[in-house]
Formats: structure tokens, sequence, C-alpha cells
């Protein structure tokens, strides 16, 4: 008998929605040129290439050509910082960031500030995991930062961050605000409080293999690759994976609305069943001010690896920030940032359509499953 | 490495010494806890680990417990964390 799957993990790269993967095998058949050719397939291929990014840009209220398509949402972050850093490396090579970037923001500020002499100024946030805002404006207003990154939302936990008030001071200070709203488009307005903003078709329900980086006009940046038609993403990408992308942001931005109010009910069943069902749970993220579809929590005494498994087993696909569960043993620098118990994590982000009865019987199996760790590890009592 | 627990300071015996290096997580907040179970009131506990997730780990386990830390150190390749227990009740 085989277990009727149930995917909670669709953070990153959620399940294709099916409008994606009808526009991905048409433009298989339609967009399969290399579109700088100049005979007509390749310009068949080029119009499709430009309508999505022209499709891309109208979902965020930029022009076209401030989209650019990466090859994915991390070489998207990568560029961003160091192109920046380089454009600017006279202002200085200090890179501003929240302590709960993604770890390739953190890893391309510890890149370029250290190829600039410069440093990454990591600014703390609260138990909530929002950022300090007071402390984030501070360190972007001191001399020498060449730009500064806060994502709009935190895709493990959840938290929204100040992006406006932020945006507002960067602007004042004359530093390019960075703002990863991978974990956000599709799911919550992202509104116009940011110079450069990266975001990731897979979360939304579109392929894997493409990112998107969108660059007000006016934002001094620098190749930082050798030389290519495509400037900052040498190569270009995937003409099927770029229309499956728009068709999805189109069809995730039309039914954001109502998958808003029905994930964001979801969630609050669960963040009410799972404390009172099961004893000495850390749920963390705020109960407002979050992103509809994700919960994060940590049961006390287990290991995550196993809790992972034993859901799987189950038939429910979640993620874990525990470092158990990570191939460098280290746990979640978001979750430790807050100061939020880090093993036994279970990390959840549901995608469009999840069904309440799914979620529920979720609700129904997880206490027992950590119950029997607990058993297991004979901890119960402590 | 075997979660052993000793007494901590000569002629004090609220003060004990959890020995979790090696051990990686879940397994030092365990041998923590466990250590901290038979003790009272106002007892100071040592932990020493190596797993990096004790750092974050025995900080939350006490303020779900209503203990608190009172000391975060390295000494060469391992953490020590001194945790102040509070009342049982909380436990």
């Amino acid at each position: 008998m085989t277990v009727d799957r149930v995917v909670l993990d669709a953070g990153g790269q959620a399940p294709l929605l099916p409008v994606a993967r009808d526009a991905f095998l048409a433009a298989l058949d339609e967009g399969w040129a290399d579109p700088r050719r100049l005979h007509s397939e390749g310009r068949r291929a080029r119009a499709l290439l430009d309508g999505a990014r022209e499709a891309l840009a109208a979902a965020v209220g930029a022009r076209t050509e401030e989209v650019d398509l990466a090859p994915s949402h991390t070489a998207a972050l990568h560029t961003a910082v160091s192109t920046v850093a380089l454009g600017r490396r006279r202002v200085g090579a200090d890179v501003v960031v929240s302590a709960v970037e993604r770890a390739a923001v953190l890893h391309a500020a510890d890149f370029t500030a250290a190829r600039g002499d410069g440093r990454r100024v990591t600014v703390p946030v609260a138990r909530t995991g929002q950022v300090d805002d007071e402390a984030f404006v501070a360190a972007l207003a001191r001399p020498g930062v060449a730009l500064a990154a806060l994502q709009h939302a935190n895709g493990e936990v959840g938290t929204l961050q100040p992006v406006a008030a932020v945006h507002e001071a960067a602007r004042a200070a004359g530093v390019p605000l960075l703002v990863d709203a991978g974990a956000s488009l599709g799911h919550v307005p992202v509104g116009d409080a940011w110079d450069l903003l990266a975001a990731n078709p897979g979360d939304w329900g579109g392929p894997s293999g493409l990112g998107v980086l969108v660059v007000r006009a006016g934002v001094r940046r620098s190749p930082d690759r050798p030389s290519d038609e495509d400037r900052w993403f040498p190569g270009g990408v995937s003409v099927p994976a770029a229309l499956a992308a728009a068709v999805a942001l189109e069809s995730a931005l039309a039914g954001q609305a109502a998958a808003d109010e029905e994930r964001r009910a979801l969630v609050a069943r669960l963040r009410d069943r799972i404390p009172a069902e099961i004893e000495d749970v850390d749920v963390a993220g705020p109960a407002e001010g979050r992103l509809p579809h994700v919960l994060t929590f940590s049961c006390l005494f287990v290991d995550g690896e196993a809790v992972v498994g034993a859901l799987d087993a189950a038939g429910f696909a979640v993620g874990s920030g525990s470092a158990c569960t990570s191939s460098t043993l280290e746990p979640s620098h978001v979750l430790a940032a807050m100061g939020v118990l880090t093993h036994g994590n279970v990390r959840i982000a549901l995608p469009r359509g999840t069904r309440a009865a799914d979620v529920e019987r979720f609700a129904d199996v997880l206490p027992g499953i950590v119950r029997s760790i607990r058993a297991r590890l004979g901890v119960v009592d402590l | 490495m075997t979660g052993e627990v000793t007494p901590g300071g000569a002629g004090v015996p609220d003060e004990v010494v959890v020995d979790a290096r090696g051990m990686l997580c879940p397994a030092p907040v365990i041998a923590l806890a466990k250590a901290a179970r038979s003790l009272p009131e106002g007892a100071r506990v040592t932990v020493l680990a190596t797993d990096p997730a004790a750092a974050v780990d025995v900080p939350a386990w006490a303020r779900m417990r209503g203990h608190r830390v009172l000391e975060t150190t390295e000494d060469g390749e391992h953490l020590v964390l001194t945790v102040l227990l509070g009342p049982a009740k909380a436990r």
C-alpha cells in the first residue's frame, strides 16, 4: 500500500503549478532556440523571453529593462551583492546584513567585504526574528558601506522585516538596499521599498533553475564576471523556465488574497494545536506580521532527523533547521540568531491548495511521533 | 564523553559539571536536564559541550524551564555554559 504524500515543505521549491508546467512544455516547442540568434526560431524564443521579463517586471512594479534573469536564486543574490560592492568600491567595502539573511547573502557579504578590505556588519534580531531596525539604520549610515541587505520576510520562520523604514534610511544615507523577497513574492505584496529585489520562482510554484534580480535604474554596479552579451548573468537562462516562472507568478498573484486567507488559517490552527497537544514545544516567529504559509517549531529533547524521518514514513514531507539534518552539522543560523531551540526542529511551508484535512491529520499524528521519540530517548520525565 | 556528572568545586555539593563533549544534539541538553532533575533550586550546573548547537539549545532549554544561564565561555575546543536552576515546579 502506498501512503498518500502530503508536501508541507514548499519553501524555496514548491510543487510546480499546473499552469507553469503547461507553459514550460509549450515553450519547449516554441522557444527551444537560442534567443541570441537572428533567425525566425531565435526571434520567437527571444519574444517569449522578453514577454516573460515584461510580465515579471509588471508583477513587481518595475520596468522590463530593470529585470535580469539568473540561473538560480543563489546566483541572483551573489551577483547582487558582488556587483554593487564592486560598483561602489570607492565608497567602501562594508556590507550591512541582518543576522537572519539567507546563507547566500551572508556568504556573498563575507566574500566581497574580504575582497575590498571591508567587513560584514551583522545586525542582530529579536526572539521573533525581526531585525533591530534602529541598529540596522545606524549601521548603514556609517561611512564605508557599499550596500545593505535585508530580506522582505524570513523563509524559515516567516517573520516580516521592517523594509520600509530601513529603505527610507538607506535612501537618506545613499546606500543601496538589496531586499531578498525569495520567500515573499507570490505570497504577500512585496511593496516598493528596495533598490535591488531578488525573487525565487521555485518558491511561488515556478520551475527550478531560475532566479530573478530586479535593479532600479541608478544603482551603481560593475560586472564581476568575464564579459558576455548577458552582462550580469553570462550565458543567459532557459527560455521555457523563464516563461513558466512568469506564468506561475501571474497565477500566484491572481490567487494571492485567497491563498493568504486559507493558508493563514491553517497555520493559525497548527499554532494552536501543536503547543496544546505536545509538551515542551518552542514555536518560532511572531503570531502576527508573518508570511501566511510558514511555521517553524522545535520539540525539546527530540532529534530533528528522527522527527523528519518519522513524518516522512507517515506520508508528510517537512523541513528542519536542526544541525543533525544539515550536512555541516551546524544548526540553522536563523534559529540560533533568534535564540530558539535548534534541535527537534520542524519547518513547514504550506503549498497553495493545501487541504485542511491534511493539516488536521498532520496535527493528529505529530504528538504520537514526538512521544515515541522521547520515550526511546528516555526523556519523558525530564 | 560519557555525560558523566561530577561534583564541581570541592566541598560545594550544589555545583556539578556535566561533560557532554563529543555528544551531538540533543544529547548535551538531555544530559544537562538529567543532572538538573535531582538538584535543588539555586544549584549551579556547568555543561561542557563540543556540539555548536549547545550554545543556543542550553539557553533555550533554560528559558523553557525557568532556569538562567549565568555564563557562556569557550575553553579551547569546547563550550562551557553555567546554568542557575530555577524552582522545581517550573521544570
